[in-house]
């Protein structure tokens, strides 16, 4: 499948194995990506909290750019990235008087945006909706068994839900504990599944955006996990690189490991720990790879099975 | 006639015991409500169950409470949906969070909700002089507050705002909706003064981290995390730059994806603390916020987390690229007024022939509430379907 691939910011930035370790996982699902690299930041709703009108442009350029690379489908590998520009794109799409402006603002640039001409989905609900996870299960060579895997999803992505077409037929808020099934791992339901890690609000609020990671990677260890998940590099930034600070205002030791979605994908299909990335997040994740021999499988939770 | 399972939190602080669960069977057709059910239970089973309702129609705002772990009016869920949702089958109803339990599905509206809605001042304080005859409003100020005149007065948001949960001192979503009410009305005589005192309250407008529950859980569409937008956005308006740097990271955010076209997370930081501009990180808030977080950064760096060339120069867009980007930031920051769309108010466009038959739907279309509580219409379809 050829698609239009906008890796975001974060992903570029601050957490490259993201987007590094994408690159690695596409050919292994047959997955062409034609990279929107002129395309601008999604405005993760900051854009949107200055100035409505600018982030549905920036977003409409996007999608514009999507367009002209002729694939109907622009994949995205971003929580934030999802959510923010499926809001932008709610708003083109409902108003014809509306997205003419925008697209008004556009053409000088000889870009524009046609309603239904642009489907942007997230990896995770490509994985499932399109690739589909039968197919995943076949090509896993490396089932994550004993892996005791928490899925965090990070808001943007299963809030609100209409506008994210989530509803029994397309249960977007379960994909993750599937996709981890899918890849033969445990899923660890815990409290913090759904919730917030707090991102936002660390300028303006250290505390509470730090107490809220905290949380909930202690109720994920809580419950037994080996890891987290999430397919939110923002998440990831207050949940890994964040972590050692949130350890100091929740009280608790963590040392949690939090995988990019895609780093999961790719030790199932076997790809090598280094390669995607592993090495370089701020918490090591020593109770999902064991590096001396590199094999993956809940290193810890089968030491802590010994006892 | 269908039979549902409830399991309902039972708790009675006096009897001194522990919270418990307790089931219930109930018959009634699938499309009668949770709060239905539950009543049907208190009448033919237990008459101590604890359950504050008036109404049963969605307009009192009484019958919150947590089913299967989301927070929803009672009287407002149908049993046949809340069954498919239960886990094991069995329909679960808490009483709602973030307030204390007075008696099983009783919470204590009047030490969180209303004495939140106090905080606000939540009434309006008029213009001097006082004219010899109404006051006169332009007509789309006032259809701009609609959406947060909606409110009943329920706090469903209140009981699922996940900022509210680690930080119980938050003001909330009910009542920053409550106060761009005031805010958004041209008839109040201190919007400044409103917007101030929000912004700078550490436990203010810039405490909510954008979760969305708080839209979620509203079964009327006030949508309060859209207002506490709108309330940031004026504060923006009126040059408020509050010690929480909630102005300053916005403007820092702003300003870089316009510099680069990408978000440039280095530099984001320093300047939300100490000031938009590449100074911004000399400033001393922002060194005492490196010193905080140097660990992290030293870690990041030596793990190769963050290549130290991007870190510090960040990454751009193309030249061209950039230039393209930065005409979309002049034309539209150089607009006489903002625009905003907001699809409670203007709805959605019932077919997409063009743009002569759009769009300027006003709140006259806005009377039917759907489940959703999207009192517009209904999307006919989510963009990503
Ligand atoms: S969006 Fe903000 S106000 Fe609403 S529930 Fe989340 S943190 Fe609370
Ligand atoms: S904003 Fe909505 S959820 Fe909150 S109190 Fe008002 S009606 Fe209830
Ligand atoms: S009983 Fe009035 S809102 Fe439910």
């Amino acid at each position: 499948m050829k698609v239009a691939y906008w890796p975001g910011c974060v992903s570029r930035g601050f957490t490259p194995e993201l987007h590094g370790s994408m690159a690695k996982v596409a050919p292994l699902l047959d997955m062409e990506l034609v990279e929107l690299d002129r395309a601008s930041c999604c405005g993760a709703g900051v854009i949107a909290e200055h100035s409505q009108e600018l982030a549905d442009t920036l977003n409409a350029r996007t999608f514009a750019l999507a367009q002209q690379t002729g694939q109907p489908m622009m994949m995205n590998i971003c929580s934030t990235c999802q959510g923010s520009q499926t809001e932008c794109q709610e708003r083109l799409d409902a108003n014809a008087e509306y997205r003419e402006r925008i697209n008004a603002t556009l053409e000088p640039d000889g870009l524009r945006y046609d309603k239904g001409e642009v489907l942007n989905k997230n990896l995770l609900w490509l994985l499932v909706e399109d690739f589909g996870l039968d197919e995943l299960r076949n090509r896993v060579k490396r089932p994550l068994k004993d892996l005791k895997v928490g899925p965090f999803y990070g808001c943007y992505i299963i809030r609100p839900t209409d506008r994210l077409g989530i509803d029994e037929e397309k249960p977007r808020d379960r994909y993750l504990h599937m996709l981890i099934e899918a890849l033969g791992g445990t899923v660890i339901e815990y409290a913090g599944q759904h919730k917030c890690c707090g991102f936002p609000i660390i300028t303006m609020n250290k505390e509470a955006s730090l107490k809220q990671a905290a949380r909930h990677l202690g109720d994920a260890l809580d419950a037994a996990a080996d890891c987290l998940v999430t397919p939110c590099p923002l998440c990831h930034l207050n949940l890994d690189l964040q972590q050692p600070l949130a350890e100091r205002y929740g009280g608790r030791d963590l040392g949690l490991p939090v995988l990019h979605l895609p780093q999961l994908v790719g030790l199932a299909l076997g790809l090598d720990a280094d390669d995607l990335g592993l090495a370089r997040h701020v918490v090591k994740p020593t109770t999902v790879v064991d590096w001396s021999q590199s094999v993956v499988a809940g290193v810890g939770g089968s030491q802590s099975a010994g006892w | 006639m269908s039979e549902f399972k409830l399991r309902l939190r039972r708790y009675d602080p006096e009897s001194g015991s522990a919270p418990y669960w307790a089931e219930y069977s109930v018959d009634l057709e699938g499309h009668r409500s949770v709060l239905e059910g539950i009543l049907q239970a208190k009448g033919e089973t237990d008459g101590s169950i604890g359950i504050r309702c008036s109404c049963r129609a969605a307009i009192c705002g009484s019958c919150g409470v947590l089913i299967n772990g989301k927070t929803a009016l009672a009287c407002h869920t149908h049993l046949d949906k809340a069954a498919r949702h239960a886990k094991d089958g069995v329909i679960e109803v808490e009483p709602m969070s973030n307030m204390p339990v007075i008696k099983d599905l009783i919470v204590d509206m009047d030490a969180v909700h209303w004495k939140k809605q106090q905080r606000v001042t939540p009434w309006l304080i008029n213009k001097e002089p006082i004219p010899e005859r109404e006051y006169i409003a332009p007509h789309e100020s006032m259809v701009d507050i609609t959406q947060s005149m909606a409110c009943i007065q329920c706090g469903a948001c209140v009981s699922s705002c996940l900022s509210m949960e680690i930080d119980p001192l938050f003001v909330g979503p009910a009542a920053l909706a409550k106060a761009y009410r005031f805010v958004g009305d041209p008839r109040d005589a201190q919007q400044y003064e409103r917007l101030k005192d929000l912004a700078e309250d550490p436990h203010g407008m810039y405490d909510c981290t954008h979760c969305f529950n708080c839209i979620e859980a509203c079964p009327k569409g006030v949508a309060p995390m859209n207002q506490i937008m709108r309330l940031r956005r004026v504060a923006g308006d009126h040059e408020i730059v509050d010690r929480n740097n909630g102005h300053r990271h916005e403007s820092a955010f702003v300003t870089l994806v316009k510099d680069y076209g990408l978000l440039h997370e280095a530099e984001l930081l320093p300047r939300s603390y100490g000031g938009d501009s590449w100074f911004g990180k000399f400033h001393p808030n922002a060194g005492k916020e490196l010193l905080d977080s140097l660990p992290v950064v030293v870690k990041g760096l030596m793990r190769r987390k963050m290549n130290p060339k991007i870190a510090l120069f960040g990454h751009k867009l193309p030249k061209d690229a950039l230039g393209e980007v930065q005409r979309i930031f002049d034309t539209v920051e150089s607009r006489p007024a903002r625009d905003e769309l907001n699809l409670y108010i203007k709805g959605y466009d019932e077919d997409d022939s063009g743009a002569q038959d759009s769009g300027a739907g006003g709140p006259e279309h806005a009377n039917n509430a759907p489940d959703q509580g999207q009192p517009g219409q209904e999307p006919e379809e989510s963009p990503v379907r």
